[in-house]
This record gives C-alpha cells, sequence and structure tokens, in this order.
C-alpha cells in the first residue's frame, strides 16, 4: 500500500515538476484566463484565480456578476470558451479529460439543495460513492451515517428530503457532497434560499469544515460570515475578478470604486 | 340580471345566511346548514338524473325497432349462454395484453432514452426513435396487425413462426411503445435539469444520472398517462381477430353466426366494463392523489 503511494506520487511529481514534492508546489486550484458567454451574453471575461491548499476563497459581487458561473464552470457544469481551469497540478479543461473523474474530486452545494427526491437522506448520501466509486452498499452506509452523525443529521438518516426543514436539507446536501472525499469543495450561494434563521446552522457547519481544513470556494450574500471565514474575498464586477485581498482589506479598505459601492449598498441594506 | 347576482341563483343569499348563523350561535350551526345544503345538492342531482333515464328508457323502449333490438342483442338465454365461453376466451385478450404491456413498458422506456440522449454524437439514435415514434403513431393499429400477421408468415422463409398470437403481441407491442415513449419522454423532460446536474457534480455518468435519479422520478410522475395507456391496450386486443387469434371478439362472432344472435357482443362489452372501470377508477385517483401531493409541496 505505502509502495504504491510513494510510486504514484513519484509519477506525478516526475510528470509536472521534476524533483519537487507535487502536493507543495501546486495550488489545489489555478484558473487562468477563464471566458464564458451565454449567447451574447459575456459572463466571465477573462479570470484568473488561484486558490492553494485548504484555503477558503469568497467571492462576493452583485448578482449577475459571474459568481456561480465561475462556479459551475470549475466544476464543467458549464463548458468552457476559452481559458484553462488546473486542479493539484492537471488541467481539467484539456480535451479527453474524464469529466466524471474530475468531478468526484471536486464537490459542488448549490443554492437550491438539489436533493433527489425520491430517495431517503441515507440514499442520497451513498448513491454516488456506491455507483460513481463501486464502494459497498454496507461501507458507504457506514461511511454515511458517520457523516450525517457528525452534522447532527444521524436521526434523520431514513427521511424523504421533504419532510427536512430548508436548513437540514442544505446540510444533507453538504454531507452528500462531502462523502466523496473532494479536495475541493464549490459553495453556490448555499443559504440564499433559506429562511434567515435556518441560515446559521448551515454556516456553522461551513466553519466547521473550514477549520478542519478543508479547501473552499465559497459565493455567498454573507459578508459576516465571508468576513469571518475567508482567507481572502474576491470581489467580482461584471465576468472580473476586480479586486481581491485578505477578508480585512477587502471590508475596511476597499481601494476598488466599484467595490466600494457595492459594500455601501450592503451596509445600507443592513446586511454588513 | 339582479335576481341572480354575480354567483348565480344562491351566490348572493348564501353569505349572508353564514353570517348570520355565526352571529348567532356560532360554528356548529353553519356546519349543519352547510350539510343541508349539500344534502339539498344530492337530491336535487338525484331526481334530474331519474327524469333523465327514465324519459331515455321510454324513448328506447318505445322505438318501433325495440322489440327486434331486444331479441337480437339483449336475450337473456343467449346472454347466459355465451357468457361462459366468452369468459374463457377473454383469457387470450388478458394474455395478450399482459405480456404485450410488459414488453411496451420496456420498448417504449428504451426509446424514450434514446431520444433523450444529448449531444451529436448520439444523433443517429435520436434518429431512429424519432422516426419509429413517429411512423409507429402513424398508422393504424389495424393496419400493422395485418401487415405483420399476413405479411411475415406470408413471405415463407423457413423457421419464421407462423403464430398468429406471436404477431398480434408483436404489433401491439409496436404501436403502443411508440405512445409510451412518448409519455416517457413527457416525464424525462420535466424533471429539473438541475436534478441532472446534482447527479453529475458527483461524478455519475450520463447514463447513470439518467438510470438511479432522472427516470426514477419521470415513470412515477408518468404512472397515470401510462395506465390510461394500458387501457386503451386492453380494447385494442380484439383487433387481433383479424388475423386469426381465436379471442373473446372472435369467439362472439363464432357464436353470433352459429346462433344468429348478437347477445355476445353485449356479455362480451360487460366484460370489458367490469375490466377498465376500477383500472380507470383508479387512475383517476392517482391523478388526483399526485394534484393534491404537488399542491402541498408548492405551499
Amino acid at each position: 500500500m505505502n509502495e504504491q503511494t510513494v510510486a504514484a506520487d513519484t509519477v506525478v511529481a516526475g510528470s509536472a515538476n521534476a524533483g519537487v514534492p507535487a502536493a507543495s508546489t501546486s495550488p489545489a486550484l489555478e484558473v487562468a484566463g477563464l471566458w464564458k458567454s451565454f449567447g451574447d451574453l459575456q459572463v466571465l471575461r477573462g479570470i484568473d484565480l488561484t486558490v492553494a491548499e485548504h484555503e477558503v476563497v469568497c467571492l462576493i459581487g452583485s448578482s449577475g456578476s459571474g459568481k456561480s458561473t465561475l462556479l459551475r464552470c470549475i466544476n464543467l457544469l458549464e463548458p468552457i470558451d476559452a481559458g484553462r481551469i488546473i486542479v493539484e497540478g492537471n488541467e481539467i479543461t484539456a480535451p479527453g479529460v474524464n469529466v466524471n473523474r474530475i468531478r468526484r474530486r471536486i464537490g459542488i452545494v448549490f443554492q437550491s439543495f438539489n436533493l433527489f427526491p425520491h430517495m431517503s437522506v441515507l440514499s442520497n448520501v451513498t448513491l454516488a460513492p456506491r455507483k460513481a466509486l463501486g464502494m459497498s452498499k454496507v461501507q458507504a452506509a457506514a461511511e454515511a451515517t458517520a457523516l450525517l452523525e457528525r452534522f447532527g443529521l444521524a436521526d434523520k438518516r431514513n427521511e424523504y428530503p421533504d419532510r427536512l426543514s430548508g436548513g437540514q436539507q442544505q446540510r444533507v446536501a453538504i454531507v452528500r457532497a462531502l462523502a466523496m472525499k473532494p479536495d475541493l469543495l464549490l459553495l453556490d450561494e448555499i443559504t440564499s434560499a433559506l429562511d434567515p434563521e435556518l441560515v446559521a446552522e448551515v454556516l456553522n457547519v461551513i466553519r466547521e469544515l473550514g477549520r478542519g481544513g478543508m479547501t473552499m470556494v465559497i459565493a455567498t450574500h454573507e459578508m459576516g460570515f465571508a468576513r469571518d471565514i475567508a482567507s481572502r474575498v474576491c470581489f467580482l464586477d461584471q465576468g472580473t475578478i476586480l479586486e481581491q485581498g485578505s477578508p480585512s482589506d477587502i471590508f475596511s479598505r476597499p481601494r476598488e470604486a466599484r467595490t466600494q459601492q457595492f459594500l455601501q449598498r450592503i451596509i445600507e441594506a443592513g446586511r454588513l | 340580471m339582479s335576481v341572480v347576482g354575480p354567483h348565480g341563483p344562491f351566490g348572493n343569499r348564501r353569505p349572508l345566511d353564514s353570517g348570520e348563523s355565526l352571529r348567532s350561535s356560532g360554528p356548529p350551526p353553519a356546519r349543519k346548514r352547510f350539510d343541508s345544503a349539500a344534502a339539498k345538492s344530492s337530491s336535487i342531482a338525484l331526481v334530474s338524473s331519474v327524469v333523465v333515464f327514465t324519459v331515455l328508457a321510454f324513448i328506447v323502449v318505445n322505438a318501433p325497432g325495440w322489440p327486434s333490438v331486444q331479441q337480437y342483442f339483449l336475450n337473456e338465454h343467449w346472454f347466459w349462454y355465451s357468457l361462459p365461453k366468452i369468459v374463457d376466451a377473454f383469457g387470450v385478450n388478458v394474455r395478450l395484453f399482459c405480456t404485450a404491456e410488459v414488453l411496451i413498458l420496456v420498448l417504449g422506456l428504451l426509446i424514450a432514452v434514446m431520444r433523450s440522449l444529448p449531444g451529436p454524437v448520439f444523433f443517429p439514435v435520436r434518429l431512429i426513435a424519432t422516426i419509429y415514434a413517429d411512423i409507429f403513431r402513424a398508422l393504424p393499429s389495424l393496419l400493422i396487425i395485418f401487415i405483420l400477421g399476413f405479411g411475415i408468415p406470408g413471405l415463407g422463409i423457413a423457421g419464421v413462426p407462423t403464430d398468429p398470437f406471436l404477431y398480434a403481441v408483436v404489433a401491439l407491442t409496436l404501436v403502443y411503445s411508440a405512445y409510451v415513449s412518448e409519455v416517457y419522454r413527457a416525464g424525462i423532460e420535466s424533471i429539473h435539469p438541475s436534478q441532472e446536474a446534482a447527479a453529475r457534480s458527483l461524478g455519475l455518468n450520463r447514463f447513470q444520472s439518467l438510470r438511479y435519479v432522472i427516470v426514477p422520478q419521470a415513470v412515477r410522475r408518468v404512472i397515470p398517462p401510462l395506465l390510461n395507456d394500458f387501457i386503451g391496450l386492453q380494447k385494442d386486443t380484439v383487433l387481433v381477430s383479424s388475423i386469426g387469434v381465436v379471442e373473446a371478439f372472435r369467439e362472439s362472432q363464432i357464436i353470433e353466426g352459429a346462433k344468429f344472435n348478437s347477445t355476445p357482443y353485449m356479455a362480451l362489452a360487460l366484460i370489458f366494463i367490469v375490466i377498465t372501470i376500477p383500472l380507470a377508477r383508479f387512475t383517476d385517483w392517482l391523478v388526483a392523489r399526485d394534484r393534491r401531493r404537488f399542491a402541498a409541496s408548492a405551499r
């Protein structure tokens, strides 16, 4: 087992960066010159973004600035027009790449939960490990139960999604993504569809994941949360990353006029 | 105009009534009044039904041809004579529609999935499925039963079976799979794209997404229309009598020919009513239940 791991590491290191361990040099995610349009509408116009391992990057910006599209592109749910996306040294946008294998390493959680309504909570969580990873039913159930317990959902394992609150549904969706043991987790405005009193339980889960060292890219309108959890905040405006920096830089000393304007509106709305 | 009011003859009276009863003695009398209104409307329905059907029966019974119709279509003796024979022959229809239905559910789903495959690579697959569904919905069932039932055995190729029952199953399967595939396809397309996005984002491939996420939800949604097509199939089994399958309709014809009496057809009609009406009611019940569930989940 150990020998195999070592051998695999050597191959990766050898092919990517001779002599240097791959993990320490390759960022978890690298997006370079990403362009994406829907018909005539240019949504992303040259995005460059690098995310180091264990980093939590929050994407902020008004609706339509391209946050969700960027996340969907990283997960290859949207075909891109130009640019490159590199995950741990492997270019996933290269032709001939097996997109299913890529997606297994990148989890995404959606604004609208998108749980499978015809399956119990447990089946929602175990479906992908069983069918995409070939895990046995028993092992998948054991791992899923452990995850559900960790996030306070053990008693819901046999419920169907429509019997759960929005907050519980979203936590199940997070567990479902985590069950694939992703290297990178993308969160697409995961609290926007929740009643205000349910937001905290979901954000607490994300905080815990952040403490555990999960690499995450989070599109969010929750500025207080972004200031708390982010190692870096990126302000997206009209399809580009206009400004990025530490939370204190972005929220206390924004340089760009558009960023100041955006934050001013957020403060006026009482959300920061 | 001013007498009837905007809500019909009772529209301007009822709210006043319930308001009065609420003021005077609270909800129970209001409920009682509602019950009496319901009783009143059902007794009106009863009286009007009795009147209408009595008039209809009177017209039919006093028609000039009634005695001979009664003799040839509603003859008690020939009814009890033919019923057991036809029930017996109806077993062939049952075997036919049960066998065909299983094949239809499989082939219909296959065609629907073929038509739902995206991307330019699958264009020929989509084309084949589309042509299939178009042609078999365009042709009358009877014509297909004839073409297959007489045409293929008529080729005289060695080893090709000649059993008309087999061709009956094949013909009905081909015709109904075309309809059923459209029902499935509507179901598949009614599943929100976010479900597929969720499945694909977890690393499931396109086939796995269909197999475990899209199709199970789609099938649940289309069970009522599928049952409707099943009722149609049951009735269409009589068409295969045309290629020499001795089923219930052919049996009725045989008795009619021998006894010069058409009552066997009425016996067969009764059998179909007994078989299909419960299924139709069940389908309606399922539709109503789904509508309630949808209303509940969309609250």
